[in-house]
């Protein structure tokens, strides 16, 4: 327990201002990630994406952002400014998106996009991004890499495109990486393989993972602490392991409706809410 | 679909086209209410005589195998003669059609050139000043009549400020001094290395292609700007900006290279266009192209002519299509791979 | 009922009846449009507009538009001539009043034109599709490829000059994106269930189209045409400047610019002055258009 944390995270806010009334995307949420697995779970629209992005530095305009502590490693990420950010993104901090199909330039060959990433952070020749990029891409368990570098995303399958991705935000060796949602647009046959492909990188390289999901039991299982998200803010935290001991009525429903999360993105139907839980009780 | 079936597809949609456009000229041409006989044969000929000059210019057959001999000859490159030149309508088109091409491409690059990042910009600031300058701009552009804007020009920079030569192609010691190679005047000078013609050229290209230009730039900028509002709300950006690219790489490759898809579509349109204002620009600043061409005709009752010139800017219009059809696989490896 | 408890009926977000609901959409959209000061400009340039043109007679004299006088040839602008006078000796601030009248008039014209040919065409399209689709839009198609002006111009040419075959010719080029619009409408609401309702209650067809489709696709069709006015009025003005729109003496705007290029370089007010009319009308249906779009598009999303 004597490193410092990767990043810290203290009385984290995120507000879209609307004209019915701020939106608050993300309430006072505070967490520290070590060199572990974090899992952040929740329902659709309880602010897990807002939050990933916000430590990003990547919350669309007009959101607003605003922290007690926002930190990555030692630096300050609060007043860091845009050229800031963009020398931390990539490079020591990373995320990667859902799907594939959209998340990546259509235009673009996918070998490309990775080379690219490398060429932002480290210095040297487009040769020396090339072979980077293969090796990545054979880091991601492709097989055939030369192929697959001059293929544009709309040539390749759900699992290789999120498989490309991974390897487009990993080229750079960040020490800590978002995940949001990295496997809920795939098969469920593919999902596994992904999964493990992402386990093996980040155990290999000593990384910090938030992996954010709807997906209680594959965060429960993958995971080594679970912060369950709710109306933006955080209503409970505790280890994968201790997940059926939890104490929140509503981690305990999220829970009662396991057989449903595995199919349904947004309905949970035996799930109780309460509105005091949104304001910290 | 396979590549085979794309082509023939756009093929069949070229063919149906042309066949329309020489319907309609074909029908234009019977509706117009000057008797083609009564033309040739004169009010006093008798009636054997107008029955005969009738029949041979074969406005006794029915209407499909008037069309048919019609479409035979457009296809083989004949548009009858002009009144006016009295020669082929096909020769006069060929002598005229490089000035106003000239004009056109030079409009057009300019519209592009500076429509499409003034639209980038104006995306990228949506909501801030350059955003609503820009918009500003292009709003007068696209609420402007050229000829208007073409007469203010020539009033301001000709006769005023005296920047720019006056209406008309070259001034008149300059004419015949290279040959034509292109018809491109400008081109055709550089290539003689004719100085100073080269110069006149430009100094009377230059008002007339920057109208032009600033009208397509108008239409280029605001399409721009929405494409890349579309294109910034993708995630493909986010994934962009999350690894760390400058957000001026971001704006410009991704963003840019997936806008240029449906660009391609828009610019072959303003090319289009540009054609169609030159009768208008060219009847303003005196220049010798199409557009000039048939309006006089029309003045001059030149049916011939002026359906010629018709068909020729509807071709070209079928053809910008088609080529734009082609581009697509250029910037669109979507399109490449269904091809 | 009070202002208060009339605004709440009309925001009401769980509004009690159809009627609410719709009536209470309409005043949403209404306020979004109000917000929008560059739409309000441009409602404003156009209502300035129709007023011109219905009052003309209370705001310049009839006469002086086709008065000619040979001896006030070419005035500067004065009191009596505010704009000046033309090469006739007219006064040109009465003709820029009046030539309002012929360029309201076109595109009122036009629109009445396009609008049932586009729906003609494209609400059977859509509804039917099969053959009846693809000969009807092959046939769009064809229209939609052609370029404007230059058919505009032939047509023109070939039925003569004057404001009603300026106003045909430009229909005809102008109809095609109506007939696609109406299409594409129609084919998103024939399975609409109030629509399956009436096919089950045994409405005919073209009773199913005009009644129950048709008033759906205005708006959208409508919107359309705002967009295309400017156009219409420059694509006008075109055809008059060339000498193919109103027939002198009518103050038609395109062709009093013409009429004053001859003497563009001493008497510059003679061109310039109907072109700034035509300019701002076209800035302000522009405005119009983007507006009613901007709106439309948020309640659509
Ligand atoms: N760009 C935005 N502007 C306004 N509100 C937003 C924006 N993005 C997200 N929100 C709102 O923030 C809340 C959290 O959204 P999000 O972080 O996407 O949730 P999750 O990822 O858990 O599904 C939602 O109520 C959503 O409507
Ligand atoms: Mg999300």
């Amino acid at each position: 327990m004597t490193a410092p944390p990767l990043l810290t995270v203290r009385n984290l806010r995120v507000t879209y201002p609307a004209a019915q009334g701020d939106i608050h995307a993300v309430r006072n949420v505070s967490f520290t990630l070590a060199r572990e697995r974090l899992g952040i779970v929740g329902e659709s629209g309880s602010g897990k994406s807002t939050l990933g992005r916000a430590i990003m530095g990547l919350v669309p305009r007009p959101g607003r952002v605003a922290a007690d502590e926002l930190r990555l490693g030692a630096i300050d990420l609060r007043n860091l400014g845009e050229s800031g950010f963009r020398r931390l993104r990539g490079r020591r901090i990373a995320m990667v998106l859902q799907d594939p199909k959209f998340a990546l330039n259509p235009v673009m060959s996918v070998g490309h996009q990775i080379a690219e990433t490398h060429r932002a952070h480290v210095r040297g020749s487009a040769r020396a991004a090339r072979r980077a990029a293969l090796e990545m891409l054979h880091a991601v368990r492709i097989r055939d890499p030369e192929r697959v570098f001059g293929l544009y995303p709309h040539q390749v399958s759900g699992g290789m495109g999120q498989r490309v991705m991974i390897a487009m935000m990993l080229i750079a060796d960040p020490e800590v990486l978002i995940a949001d949602e990295p496997t809920s647009a795939l098969d469920a046959t593919v999902q596994t393989q992904v999964l493990a492909i992402l386990d093996e990188l980040v155990r290999g390289r000593g990384m910090g993972l938030i992996l954010i999901s709807h997906n209680l039991p594959l965060v429960a299982s993958f995971c080594d602490r679970v912060l369950v998200m709710y109306s933006g803010r955080v209503v409970e935290t505790c280890g994968a392991g201790a997940l059926r001991q939890a104490r929140h009525p509503y981690t305990r429903g999220l829970l009662a409706s396991l057989p449903e999360l595995d199919h349904r993105r947004d309905v949970l139907p035996q799930l109780q809410r309460d509105p005091a839980w949104a304001e910290g009780a | 679909m396979s590549a085979v079936r794309r082509v023939l597809r756009t093929l069949f949609s070229v063919v149906l086209t042309f066949l329309g456009l020489t319907m309609v000229t074909f029908f234009i041409g019977r509706v117009i209410p000057i008797d083609p006989v009564l033309a040739i044969v004169g009010p006093k000929a008798s009636v054997e005589t107008y029955a005969r000059v009738r029949a041979e210019i074969g406005l006794d057959l029915p209407l499909p195998v008037q069309y048919w001999r019609y479409l035979t000859r457009v296809l083989h490159g004949d548009f009858g003669t002009s009144v006016i030149t009295s020669q082929p309508v096909l020769q006069d088109m060929l002598n005229v059609f490089p000035a106003t091409l000239e004009l056109a491409l030079l409009a057009l690059f300019i519209g592009v050139a500076l429509g499409v990042p003034l639209g980038v910009v104006s995306a990228t600031q949506r909501g801030r000043w350059p955003d609503h300058l820009i918009r500003l701009v292009s709003l007068f552009g696209y609420s402007m009549p050229v000829f208007w804007l073409g007469l203010v020009g020539l009033l301001l920079f000709y006769a005023k400020l005296g920047w720019v030569a006056g209406p008309g192609r070259i001034d008149v010691g300059y004419e015949d001094l290279v040959p034509t190679v292109t018809g491109l005047l400008t081109v055709d000078a550089l290539l003689d290395g004719n100085r100073d013609v080269f110069i006149n050229a430009v100094q009377h290209l230059v008002l007339p292609a920057s109208i032009l230009g600033y009208l397509s730039l108008a239409y280029i900028a605001r399409m721009t700007r929405s494409f890349m509002l579309g294109q910034l709300r993708q995630e493909y950006i986010l994934a962009a900006l999350a690894k760390g690219l400058r957000p001026a790489r971001v704006v410009w490759v991704h963003a840019l290279g997936n806008a240029w898809v449906q660009l391609i579509t828009v610019i072959a349109l303003t090319f289009g266009s540009l054609l169609e204002g030159a009768v208008l620009t060219e009847t303003v600043f005196s220049w010798p192209g199409l557009g000039l061409y048939m309006k006089n005709s029309l003045f001059n009752a030149d049916l011939n002519a002026v359906l010629g010139g018709t068909m020729l800017v509807g071709f070209v219009y079928i053809l910008l299509n088609l080529v734009s059809d082609l581009l697509y696989p250029l910037v669109d490896p979507r399109a490449r791979s269904r091809a | 009922m009070s202002g208060a408890g009339l605004r709440a009926w009309l925001l009401d977000p769980v509004p009690a009846s159809r009627r609410q609901a719709r009536i209470g959409r309409w005043y949403r959209a209404a306020l979004a449009f109000g917000g929008n000061g560059l739409a309000m400009a441009g409602l404003l340039i156009v209502l300035a507009l129709v007023l011109i043109a219905i009052a003309a007679p209370l705001i310049a004299d009839p006469q002086a538009a086709t008065l000619q006088s040979l001896t006030d040839r070419l005035q500067p602008a004065s009191w009596a001539h505010p704009f000046g006078t033309d090469e006739l000796g007219r006064d040109i601030f009465a003709r820029t009043v009046f030539g309002a009248r012929i360029t309201l008039t076109i595109v009122a014209l036009v629109g009445l034109i396009v609008v049932p040919v586009g729906l003609g065409i494209g609400l059977p399209a859509g509804y039917f599709g099969g053959a009846v689709d693809a000969v009807l839009m092959r046939l769009t198609d064809i229209f939609l490829a052609f370029p404007r002006l230059v058919l505009a111009l032939a047509f023109a040419a070939a039925l003569g000059p004057g404001i009603v075959n300026a106003v045909v010719a430009i229909a005809l080029t102008t109809w095609p994106p109506y007939a696609r619009l109406a299409r594409a409408e129609t084919m998103t609401r024939r399975d609409a269930e109030f629509v399956q309702a009436a096919v089950l209650q045994g409405a005919s067809r073209a009773s199913i189209l005009f009644r129950q489709i048709l008033p759906l696709c205005l708006p959208s069709v409508v919107i359309r045409l705002t967009l295309d006015m400017a156009g219409i009025i420059i694509t006008a003005a075109g055809l008059g400047f060339l000498g193919l729109g109103a027939q002198p003496p009518a103050p038609e705007w395109g062709a009093m610019v013409a009429s004053g290029r001859q003497v563009l370089l001493d008497q510059w007010w003679v061109a310039t002055i109907p072109g700034i009319a035509i300019f701002i009308t076209s800035v302000g249906f522009n405005l119009f258009g983007d507006g009613l779009r901007d709106v439309a598009d948020a309640r659509g999303a």
